[in-house]
This record gives C-alpha cells, structure tokens and sequence, in this order.
C-alpha cells in the first residue's frame, strides 16, 4: 500500500475518532449501560479500521461503518460472558440491534443522555468531569489525571469504579423529566465548568494539555447549549466560559507578569468572543429564569463594558454580586462583593462588608481573601495591617506569576510607609 | 432491575414514640407498601424486630461461635427493608424518597445480583 493512503486512513480515522467518539459511546452506551464496554468496543473497532481502510478505502459513512464494527464487537463480548446476566444482555443486544442494522439511518444524539449519567448524584462529585472528559471525548485516564492533580492510577481507578458504578446500579443514560432536569442540569453543568476551570487555572498556557481542557469545557459547553437551547443556565455558563476565553491572551503582559482584569488593556480581549457570549447572555436572560451562571456571564459583561465606554460598570457588578450572593451564600462570592462595593463606596465600605467574612473558616487558606483585604486595606491608608495581608496572600499563592503581582503591590506599600516616615519621622 | 432499599433509623427513637405517633409512623408504611404493590413493583419486605433480639454467628476454625448482639453496633440500625423490582436507579430513588423511613433515617439503595 502506497504510505499516503495509510496517512490518509489514520487521519480519517483520527477525525471521525474526534468529531464522533463520544457520540457512538452515548449510542452503545445507551442500550447497555456498559460504558466500559461501549468504549473497548469502540476502540476494537477503530483499531480494525486503520487495519482495513487503507487497503479498503474509507467507506462513504466511516461513522456508521465504526458503529457496525463496534457493535458486532459488543455482541461478541456479550456471547463471551458466561453468566445469567450476561446471557440476557446479550439477549437484549441482539434483539436491539438487530432491528437497528440499518446503516443509513443516522445516528441518534445521546450524548447529553450520556452526560446526564455521568454527572448523577449517585456518581462521586469529584469524578463527574473526569468522566464526562474520558467518555465524551475519549480522554485517557493520564491525560485527565495531569490535568486535575491526581496520580493515572488513582484516577484510572476513579474513573472504572464510576463506571462500573453506572452499570451495576443501573443508572439510566437519560435526560431527565422536567421536574428533575433543573436539579440534574447543575450537576452536569457544574462538570462542564469544573473541565474548562482546570484548563483556565493555567493563565500562561504553557501546559499544551490544560488549554486544551479549556477547550474542551467550551465545546461541551456548546454541546450542552444546542442540546438544551431553552435551558437559560446552558446559555449562561457558556456566556461565561467565553467571556472568560476572550480575556486569556490579557491575562499576562509581554514580560509574562500577571495583569488584574482591571488594568487589562480590552484592545487585548477577542471581541468575536465577548460578542457571542453577549448575545448569548441575552437570549438567556429573554426566558426570564436567572440563574448562578447567568449572573455570573452578567458580571464578566459588566467589566468589559469599559472596551466601549472606557470604564468598568461597578454600580452593576455590586448589584449582580448581591444577586448572587442571596443565591449562593457563598463566601467567595462575598469577597468579589466587598471588592465592587470599595469601587462604588470606596474602601471603608468595602471594608465593613470584608469585616462580616473574618470568623469563616475556609478563608483562612483562601488567598483572594487575604489579597482583597490587603488591597482594601492599602487603599484606606491602614499600611501596616495591609501589609501582613500581602503576606498571608503570597504564602498561600501557587501560580508565581501572581506571587510576584502581590509581592509587587507589597513592595510599593512598604516604600510608600518608608517615605512617609521619613518625611514625618517623629 | 432488582433493588433493596435499607431501611435504617435511630431505634430507641422509635421505641420511645407516642402510641400515637407509632400508629401514625404504621399506617404511613401500610399506604406506602401499598403504593409499591398497585404500581407493580413490590418483590416484597418485612420490618426487623429490634436489635436487641439479634445473634450473630461466625464459624472460625471449624468453630462455631454464637454471639449476643448485632453484626455491627451501630447510632442507627437497619429497621426493615423492601425488595422492589423498576427498571433504574432513577426510579429505585424516587420510591426510596417516599418511604416513611426516609424522613426519619436514611435509606440505602442496592442492586441485587441478578440470579
């Protein structure tokens, strides 16, 4: 065989791996609720075709020629197992399949079913993303460990007992009924948010492996969005997560240091991006429901305001924190609050409303709390106090580029002490 | 799909209720476990007698040993249980949600092994 067609049959069967892998997973997945074994047939079945496509040529639907292939492969597996259960499984499959072998009809969607069982309640929350990233896009289990901090094996184990787990416990591979799909949404919208925060956690893009996983969140963000188009909050964390993206390149300055949203130049923000999320924010908030992430999109929208009128809207950011603060009570959201509330009433203000935070215990190792406080305590001329602040901030930074950004700031507020001392020494 | 739903709950709770409220807490599982029988799905259940009427017993070494007690001294113990037959979790959650025990303990949700 000539070695172009052999590139030729790879690179075909890599596209359709990537466009469609989770996709024929959802589709096997569904009838069996095996995703383990939906996935290992899947692979078989690619492994066959960069076998056959290069002396056979690529069929006219590689897709559904990788379905056939995978799903003679599961009837096999199925024949294999030896067990009762086993024996009506298999049973089942041939019954299912048999009525579906016609090749041209198209493939149903089942992916968001897919999703929805991936991020059910039933599954360890901290496993939900890795496991919407390996079943949906066909991540291994190394790749999603790097990415979120934990060691293959460890992941690798997580990640077969949530299947096994779906399978044993017959979780359905289903979209919910209305009156639950609000409450499972979150779960699942929460996982979409949880893959695209790991790649963004990585500000200078080095870690080819983490950009892509933002990558990756926007596009089942995009999934999840066209899926569910009246679904406000779909519409919502995807206004966000691209508003988010718009800014990355902002983020650092040509010398790689960190740059606050605040000091951002928007000539650096991509505005095809922000558009989109804009319009998308406001078909969501057309359908009336506000939401966690809606709020959240509105906010990124009020900072970026200032590419058309030159400053930020911070009358509009302390209203949406209030918003969200009565919606979330969380303390992280109260700490963005405090920030706005110092733009629009000045420090003090901001201050008084820090103050109602010092007694919660998940702050004390909660850098933008110490680095808020320090900033607010700066601006109010308490140098001392902010200093100690900065201190607390930059011990418990891991991102260097922000280390030196706070170093920074507690350079200046020490010169600052020192000239004042010595202009006024007794 | 075949599921166990464990009933557990704080006994002596239980014990030390109201003959009212006892009769209450009944008459809430006589409607509930005819709820699962009109939907077609009772495989069937029995409500345990206290702990304290409990042995345990393990053969080691060929020995019999007969203990006193539970299994595993416990702040909440299994009261009861209902085998139900539906076709998923989804819907073993929805009828674990409705039974009385729920609101008063916790309930487990297990699959059987498939015989």
């Amino acid at each position: 065989m000539p070695p172009e067609d052999g590139q030729r049959a790879r690179s075909a069967a890599e596209g359709v791996a990537r466009a469609s892998y989770g996709k024929l997973v959802a589709f096997l997945a569904a009838r069996t609720r095996d995703v383990a074994g939906a996935e290992d047939a899947l692979s078989e079945a690619f492994a066959a075709a960069l076998a056959d496509w290069p002396s056979g040529g690529i069929p006219r639907s590689p897709e559904a020629w990788l379905l056939t292939v995978a799903r003679r492969k599961l009837i096999d597996a199925a024949r294999r197992r030896q067990t009762s259960q086993g024996a009506a499984d298999h049973l089942r499959l041939l019954a299912e399949f048999a009525s579906s072998e016609d090749d041209e009809k198209p493939i149903p969607e089942e992916r968001l079913a897919l999703m929805f069982a991936c991020a059910h309640p039933a599954i360890d929350a901290g496993v939900r993303a890795p496991l919407i990233l390996q079943t949906i896009l066909g991540f291994d289990a190394a790749t999603i460990a790097s990415a979120f901090l934990v060691s293959p094996t460890a992941m690798g184990q997580r990640l077969v007992r949530a299947k096994n787990k779906i399978r044993q416990a017959g979780i359905p591979l289903r979209v919910p009924a209305r009156e639950d799909l609000r409450d499972r949404l979150d779960a699942v919208l929460e996982a979409i948010y949880a893959a695209f925060a790991e790649g963004w956690s990585d500000p200078a893009g080095t870690e080819a492996r983490r950009r892509n996983l933002a990558e990756e969140g926007i596009w089942l963000g995009q999934l999840a969005a066209s899926l569910l188009p009246e679904e406000p909050e779909a519409l919502g964390l995807l206004a966000l997560m691209l508003h988010a993206e718009a800014r990355r390149g902002a983020r650092r300055n040509e010398r790689g240091e960190y740059v606050p949203l605040a000091e951002q130049y928007p000539a650096l923000w991509n505005s095809s991006l922000i558009d989109q999320a804009e319009a998308l924010l406001f078909r969501a908030g057309a359908m009336g429901v506000v939401g966690r992430y809606q709020l959240e999109a509105a906010v990124q929208s009020a900072h970026v305001v200032r590419r058309r009128t030159g400053r930020t809207d911070w009358a509009a950011i302390e209203k949406l924190y209030d918003a969200l603060l009565a919606l979330t009570g969380s303390p992280v959201v109260a700490i963005n609050r405090a920030v706005a509330i110092a733009e629009t009433r000045g420090p003090a203000a901001g201050l008084e409303a820090l103050d109602a935070l010092a007694g919660e215990p998940r702050l004390a190792e909660y850098q933008p709390y110490w680095a808020a406080l320090a900033w607010l305590l700066a601006r109010s001329g308490e140098r001392e106090t902010a200093d100690a602040a900065y201190q607390r901030a930059i011990g418990l930074e891991s991102d260097p580029a922000v280390r030196d950004f706070l170093q920074r700031r507690r350079q200046e507020i020490a010169l600052a002490v020192s000239r004042r001392l010595r202009a006024d020494p007794g | 799909m075949k599921y166990m739903l464990l009933i557990f709950g704080n006994e002596s709770a239980q014990q030390a209720a109201s003959k009212e409220q006892t009769g209450q807490m009944m008459a809430a599982y006589g409607a509930y476990s005819q709820a699962l029988v009109q939907a077609g799905v009772m495989v069937g259940g029995d409500r345990l007698k206290p702990v304290s009427t409990a042995t345990t017993v393990r053969v080691a070494n060929g020995k019999t040993e007969v203990l006193n007690g539970p299994y595993a001294e416990t702040r909440e113990q299994l009261g009861g249980y209902y085998i139900i037959d539906v076709p998923d979790l989804d819907a073993a959650l929805t009828w674990a949600a409705r039974c009385p025990g729920a609101s008063h303990g916790a309930l487990e949700v297990r699959p059987l092994w498939a015989m």
